[in-house]
């Protein structure tokens, strides 16, 4: 009987919560209510405010509109700490985890007790919460040398070590592999069985409808809908995110395979800790083929990009675009070939934010003619070729001279597309270039990659969104632990065995 | 000349002068030591010094009191560090130009007050310094005894700091906080740590050691206030502490190495080597400058290090 009553009250509400940021409404009136025992879904499309409305229940933002209540009493959160008192902990999507410290230090800090660190005391505190949650860490591990699922579970340790009773986590299958994501998923039904309260929040639809009990979404800071998992469709779930019907049609075109035109032969690259990233990886590129690349991010995906780009020189083996050897480690040569290069970090590599969207178009042209001769620019030039690539790749700017900055994401993604794809490359080389990126943007980029096809390029597609790998490739390869753990084509590729693959497992 | 290097007086006169000479430098590196871990360079420190270096010498001077002198010394540190906390913490400025124009704005300043108090006499006024104090037995020990144990009070304690601040780092709850700020202040915030001000107190902490350390060299190694009495003792101070790795310990022997070539290149002065004396000088720079290139590539810089912390960033 008792847990009936509980059931009826709401362990936290949110009413007409509003946040503003200096120029955007990041949430607008937004209601939200959440149960004990219950595991609520908030859903939409990147920059819907999800994020936002989360960190204002967690004390991280202060509200600049409505109510937040605990327990049916009204609370007024002026920083995290106030939400931890309270019992509700976050797990951001970037972990918040001190990679030079200790699981134990990590899990304690902000709840060391008295002033010298009673370590001992913490890590029997410490190994009785991952006993009862099935949550097992070595205390004494440097975070470091966690895998990525590993430090989720340190996430989770650290907000029950808070005896946080509402965990809010953010997006917390986007870096793990299909068989983390079920081990997670049994985690939270454990933690929900033992009375905790969970807000999922995720833009993948199957999780969504897999773990939660009720869906709330976001579109544009607005809540437009909500549903009980058992009484809606993906489908329907979708259209509520988009607002539109969603449908990405594509047209696949027809291409023809011909001669290799990118091939890596037994690549070799350590990562920044000097790890071996990337082992031994051979695999050969065709023209008019859309090669893609699966794997969960951190799996050496970055490092065979920075090696293809030129950024980094292979440890081992050899690169060769259309049948001629590339030294490594030198990107004007590798700009010399043509091959298109769009990174997988477009602000940080991709563009520079403080110059003008015309610089960033001619980063790569402006060496060589007619843009450039006896080492004068040519500003008439410049500004005709800027002209054609925002015409032709229909970039939404103010106009050429404004810094790149002032562009949203899908249009920064467009500069980099029109700079790539504007010389009608015979190789492209994408990697994750629709991560972060809206619905519209993603079918741009998608079109723009198979379009590139069509016309005779191959194109080597870089990515940990299984969805977009399945959609636009000829044929798969899966990266885990910089190995390829196989091969197949898309025709007779199954998703149950891709995924077994991206998580190290060999059938 | 060689005899004279390996003569018992010439090695215990070295190490006694090693550790006096090292003592501001140890100072100054587990001050910055501290503040850096937090996440903040302040390159004040050289101006800071000055300045307490001053402030004490002035104060003995008024008073005659030397502690009092090394305890207002330590306040004027205190106070320079909550200006940088100002400038680089709460307003978020560039630790580097905060640090800098705070180096220039107190080493103007120390002078300023200095003439404002005693003119500019023909013979600068001087002071009764600390004199070494002996420590009974210890001091008797044969040959090393000596050295070691007949120094000034500010160099034991400043000994008693090496172990004291390893312990506040890494055994206690401040020392956790401080040290997670340094390398991830949104993790430090999202559990509740007040970001800010662990820095500013962290800053504080290391303002007092810069005070002492600059004292030190008016209050005990000489009896006098000279614009020049740092002399590049603060920038050593940071070079210790990227060579220490951030660590206590590795700093202070760090410290103690430069403090022992100074001591060292002063006796082959008075040698008579055949060498200008400027060469000399520079061996302690020089040694310091091929350590760092040996050692500092392997250093682990706290992630947090020159970053402004702050909430309201959208996309955190």
């Amino acid at each position: 009987m008792e847990v009936s009553v509980l059931e009826k009250q709401a362990v936290i509400e949110m009413r007409g919560v509003t946040k503003r940021f200096v120029d955007v409404i990041a949430n607008d009136k937004v209601d939200l209510k959440l149960y004990a025992k219950e595991v609520v879904g908030l859903l939409g499309e990147n920059g819907a405010g999800k994020t936002t409305l989360m960190n204002v229940l967690f004390g991280y933002y202060n509200l600049d509109g409505g109510k937040l209540l605990i327990n049916e009493k009204e609370v007024t959160f002026n920083s995290p700490k106030d939400a931890i008192n309270n019992g509700i902990a976050m797990i951001h999507q970037h972990f918040t985890l001190v990679q030079t410290q200790t699981v134990l230090e990590n899990a304690m800090i902000g709840m060391e007790g008295s002033f010298f660190l009673d370590k001992k005391k913490a890590k029997e505190k410490l190994l009785k919460i991952e006993k009862q949650f099935g949550l097992n860490l070595n205390p004494d591990a440097l975070v470091w040398t966690l895998s990525i699922g590993e430090q989720q579970k340190l996430e989770i340790l650290k907000a029950l070590y808070r005896g946080a009773k509402i965990l809010i986590m953010d997006e917390p299958t986007a870096v793990l592999a299909p068989t983390e994501t079920v081990e997670l998923f049994e985690t939270l039904r454990t933690l929900v069985d033992s009375g905790h309260s969970i807000i999922f929040i995720s833009h993948h639809l199957q999780e969504v409808m897999d773990i939660c009990d009720r869906v709330i979404v976001l579109r544009n800071g607005i809540r437009v809908a909500e549903r009980t998992v058992a009484d809606t469709t993906i489908p329907e779930l979708a259209s509520l995110m988009v607002g539109r019907e969603l449908l990405e049609r594509l047209e696949k075109g027809e291409s023809s395979i011909g001669e290799p035109v990118l091939e890596a032969r037994n690549l070799k690259a350590r990562n920044n800790r000097g790890i071996v990233a990337v082992d031994n990886l051979s695999f050969i590129l065709r023209e008019g083929e859309v090669l893609g690349v699966a794997g969960v991010s951190g799996n050496g995906q970055t490092e065979l990009s920075e090696m293809l780009f030129g950024q980094v020189k292979p440890e081992e083996g050899e690169i060769f675009i259309s049948g001629v050897e590339v030294p490594g480690g030198n990107p004007s040569e590798i700009i010399k070939t043509g091959m298109a290069r769009i990174p997988e970090d477009r602000i940080a590599t991709g563009l520079f934010m403080d110059l003008s969207v015309k610089e960033n178009m001619i980063l790569e042209s402006h060496v060589s003619e007619p843009i450039s001769k006896n080492g004068l620019i040519n500003m008439k030039e410049i500004r005709d070729f800027a002209q054609n690539c925002i015409e032709n790749f229909s970039v939404k700017t103010d106009g050429m001279d404004v810094p790149v900055k002032t562009l949203s994401g899908g249009n920064l993604q467009k500069v980099i597309l029109a700079r790539e794809l504007v010389g009608k490359p015979k190789v492209v080389v994408a990697c994750q270039p629709t991560r972060g990126l809206d619905v519209g943007a993603m079918e741009y980029v998608h079109q723009a990659m198979l379009d590139q096809k069509t016309e005779g390029a191959g194109v080597l597609l870089i990515s940990d969104d299984l969805d977009e790998i399945f959609l636009l490739s000829d044929r798969i390869i899966v990266m885990y632990e910089g190995k390829i753990m196989g091969e197949v084509s898309s025709e007779e590729a199954d998703r149950d065995k891709i995924g077994l693959w991206m998580s190290g497992v060999t059938s | 000349m060689m005899s004279e290097i390996f003569s018992v007086a010439f090695i215990t006169g070295l190490i006694g002068a090693t550790l006096r000479m090292s003592t501001p430098i140890i100072l100054a590196t587990l001050g910055e030591i501290i503040t850096e871990r937090s996440g903040v360079l302040n390159l004040g420190i050289e101006g800071t010094m000055l300045f307490g270096a001053a402030l004490g010498f002035l104060t003995t001077l008024a008073t005659g009191n030397l502690w009092l002198g090394v305890f207002v010394a330590a306040l004027g540190g205190i106070a320079l560090s909550l200006l940088m906390a100002v400038l680089a913490v709460y307003l978020g400025l560039s630790q580097h130009v905060s640090g800098l124009g705070i180096t220039l704005f107190a080493s103007g300043l120390a002078m300023f007050i200095y003439r404002l108090v005693v003119g500019s006499p023909i013979v600068p006024p001087v002071i009764t310094p600390f004199t070494p104090v002996a420590i009974p037995l210890l001091s008797r020990i044969p040959i090393l005894g000596g050295s070691f144990f007949t120094q000034y009070s500010l160099t034991y304690i400043t000994w008693a700091l090496i172990p004291l601040v390893s312990i506040f780092l890494f055994k206690t709850r401040a020392g956790l906080r401080v040290r997670t700020i340094g390398q991830n202040p949104f993790a430090a915030d999202t559990v509740g740590v007040n970001v800010n001000l662990t820095r500013t107190l962290s800053l504080a902490a290391g303002g007092a050691f810069f005070g002492v350390a600059g004292a030190f060299l008016t209050l005990a190694h000489q009896n006098m206030f000279l614009i020049d009495v740092i002399g590049g003792r603060g920038w050593i101070a940071i070079a210790m502490t990227i060579f220490g790795n951030w660590n206590p310990l590795m700093g202070a022997v760090g410290a103690l190495i430069f403090g022992f070539l100074d001591a060292f290149q002063l006796r082959m002065q008075t040698l008579g080597v055949d060498l200008p004396f400027h060469i000399f000088l520079m061996i302690p720079y020089l040694i310091t400058i091929l350590a760092l290139i040996s050692v500092s590539r392997k250093a682990t810089v706290p992630a947090g290090l020159l970053k402004p912390y702050r909430r309201e960033d959208k996309g955190g």
